[in-house]
């Protein structure tokens, strides 16, 4: 109607539209500002432990005091079985996807709320940032694997434990892309429901300490014996993904391709559904938020 | 010649109320207090301003409405309207930092906005990490950013700080560098809010020339809004009012200012003769004009030569009186006084009855630009006032312009200029 009266006679390079359909997602907008991406991920490593003196060291001491904190509670206490693997091993495997995935949601969960000061003054595609987020969170991980590499090295050569890789140890790239994909799917959701109400903020917090006691981080999956208990448990993508790791890399676990699948087309469909609404939230959030 | 923007149809509606709660519980109490209560919305925070703050009959609230023009590329707009005119909220549209509810923009090229200095800047990056932070943000790559850093840092003269943190800066410092690089950002349509009320004369004045580079050089096309409207003349070729979020005129842009200008004196409900602080008690005043006006605001036009005041009342006696007027900085500083009773002994003499004072003061011939306070009374010199109208009214002084477009400020230069004797 308005939009036909203004004549279309030249090449308009921007065109802004009040509602645009829900597909329309700008991907080479997304490329273009490729380098602000870098950057956003070079700026939350050096400034997360600027004015520290052990620095990047704490990436290392946080998994390492947890682990301690988990073999003396879970391993000491509760006599929680970890499938005949050394406790330090178990934990640490658990604890450091656990970690991954945690962060990634908690910190692009709050996207809209803790940029509110940027993204009202300026405009550039605001998938950047949480993509940064996760971007820049595996390299904490990637730190945190390396410990995780060095106490898997230690226990193959030097002591005679159980531990067995075999070939599913290749799907771990695979596994990390999955763990990523859920921790942003939920994250940008969360975060483009949390512009009006910040109630599920707190909510959020406190609903991903919870959810660590229902994916096998702490235990194996085999432990579950109860049938609806294990249904519940499978319904849950992280457990595919946890077990397929633990199988692959530590020799233990329940492998199962089906869930695998299952969490794959989870993630899938949880990223696209989240891209949407995220995309359809960030052009109008600035008068909500 | 072709159109750079376009704006087609283009309206905002805000619904009021839904903008500033943040809770369940929040909503919840709104509508307890207006649905059982029938109370006004406890969270209402826009629309306090202008016709809107009136109750109205719907919830929804439009800060633009209708907006359409063109703007031809290299044209320099200058957009101006009181607060709440739907300026920044323009603003905001074509930055795309929300979207308009129904019409819409087309632009050709690349828009840089400038809502603000620095955005993004992080407090424990160095001042060349925040170069390429900011500069990226804006929408430049790595590559052109780094093509451009020697400049960048030069014009902003932090040099010697650049590999610190800028939370070491002083917030001067952070603005230079901010502008620094919107300054060298090559977009083909700039957007500029009020960015330039902050940072020291010297940087005021690097700021406005680097803009006008832009625009008259490299003939991109700039989008200013400012309440300074001696900036807005310097800066701009054309001109947009806006009113209750309605294009109200667009033309020159001396024309949109005189209407502005004029605009809010009608508008103004102060009236100099309201401001009269003492009167003697055998006196009657009646209006009083200052500058031809009776309104408390007015403007010194540039080029403007003499000033006019004008005085009708009644008296009970006869009268000696000596008119004064003292023009005054905004810290109530003195720059210029008439009172021909003190200086020359000219006491004038009025009869018992109605009268009509009128004065024409000659104005230096090189006015500054800046915002004047003006002090009048009717005095007897050192023996009694029989009026006294302290602050009386404001003039806005657009200031002497000389051949290259540059107003003397009042706060680098005093009052006026200094002319040759003959």
């Amino acid at each position: 109607m308005a939009e036909t009266e203004c004549k279309r006679e030249q090449e308009w390079t921007t065109v802004i539209k009040p509602r645009t359909s829900l597909f329309d997602i700008d991907l080479k907008e997304l490329w273009r500002f490729r380098d602000l991406y870098t950057i956003f991920v070079s700026r939350d490593i050096k400034t997360q432990y600027k004015q520290t003196i052990l620095g990047p060291l704490w990436f290392l001491i946080q998994p390492v005091l947890t682990t301690v904190m988990y073999m003396v509670v879970f391993g000491g206490i509760a006599g929680i079985s970890t499938d005949g693997l050394p406790q330090a091993l178990f934990y640490l495997a658990g604890i450091c996807l656990w970690q991954y995935f945690a962060q990634c949601l908690n910190a692009t969960s709050s996207t809209f709320i803790s940029n509110a000061a940027i993204f009202g003054k300026v405009y550039f595609p605001r998938l950047i940032v949480p993509l940064s987020v996760v971007t820049s969170q595996l390299v904490r991980f990637g730190i945190q694997l390396f410990l995780f590499v060095c106490v898997y090295l230690y226990y193959v050569l030097f002591t005679d434990s159980s531990v067995a890789p075999n070939l599913y140890a290749l799907l771990f790239p695979l596994l990390v892309v999955m763990l990523a994909g859920l921790g942003l799917g939920f994250g940008i959701f969360f975060s483009s429901l949390t512009t009006k109400y910040r109630d599920l903020t707190l909510l959020l917090t406190f609903f991903v300490q919870l959810w660590m006691y229902g994916t096998p981080v702490i235990y194996p999956l085999s432990t579950i014996e109860n049938e609806k208990l294990l249904f519940l448990m499978q319904l849950n993508p992280l457990t595919h993904i946890f077990e397929a790791f633990k199988y692959g890399v530590l020799g233990v676990g329940t492998m199962s391709w089906g869930g695998l699948v299952y969490a794959f087309v989870f993630m899938s469909v949880l990223l696209s559904v989240g891209i949407l609404i995220f995309n359809r939230v960030q052009r109008s959030f600035m008068d909500t938020v | 010649m072709s159109a750079a923007i376009e704006f087609c149809h283009v309206s905002k509606q805000y619904r009021l109320g839904y903008v500033s709660s943040r809770t369940i519980s929040s909503d919840i109490q709104r509508w307890i207090t207006m649905n059982i209560l029938g109370k006004e919305d406890p969270f209402l925070k826009i629309g306090e301003t202008n016709d809107r703050s009136t109750k109205g009959s719907s919830d929804y609230v439009w800060a633009l409405k209708d907006i359409d023009f063109k703007i031809e590329q290299g044209e320099v707009l200058g957009i101006i309207g009181k607060n709440g005119a739907g300026k920044s909220t323009l603003l905001k549209l074509l930055s795309r930092v929300t979207s308009p509810s129904t019409g819409l923009i087309r632009a050709k090229g690349r828009i840089a906005s400038l809502l603000e200095v620095g955005t993004g800047f992080h407090q424990e990056l160095t001042g060349r990490e925040n170069i390429y932070m900011n500069g990226a943000i804006l929408g430049m790559t790595r590559k052109e950013i780094r093509g451009k850093l020697d400049e960048i840092v030069e014009f902003s003269g932090c040099e010697r700080y650049i590999d610190t943190p800028v939370k070491r800066y002083s917030s001067g410092m952070m603005v230079r560098l901010g502008f620094a690089v919107a300054a060298h950002l090559d977009p083909e349509i700039l957007v500029v809010d009020e960015v330039l009320a902050v940072g020291d004369a010297e940087f005021q004045r690097k700021a406005i020339g680097k803009m006008q580079d832009v625009s008259k050089g490299e003939g991109r096309t700039v989008l200013f809004v400012s309440h300074n409207m001696a900036s807005v003349k310097s800066l701009c070729t054309k001109g947009i009012l806006l009113k209750n979020g309605m294009v109200d005129y667009s033309g020159t842009v001396e024309d949109t200012i005189n209407r502005y200008l004029k605009y809010d004196d009608t508008t103004r409900k102060k009236k100099i003769i309201e401001n009269v602080q003492y009167v003697k008690p055998t006196l009657h005043i009646t209006k009083i004009e200052i500058n031809g006006t009776e309104n408390s605001e007015s403007v010194l036009l540039s080029g403007q030569k003499s000033l006019k005041v004008r005085i009708e009342g009644e008296t009970m006696e006869e009268m000696k009186y000596d008119v004064k007027v003292i023009i005054k900085n905004k810290e109530s500083v003195p720059y210029a006084t008439y009172a021909n009773g003190h200086t020359n002994g000219e006491i004038s003499y009025q009869d018992k009855g109605k009268f009509v004072f009128e004065r024409e003061i000659e104005l230096p011939s090189m006015l500054c630009q800046g915002r004047f306070l003006v002090d009048l009374s009717l005095h007897h010199p050192n023996i009694e006032y029989q009026m006294i109208a302290e602050n009386c009214c404001e003039l806005d002084s657009l200031g002497y312009q000389n051949s290259y477009g540059q107003v003397l400020q009042s706060s680098v230069c005093g009052f006026y200029g200094m002319t040759d004797i003959n």
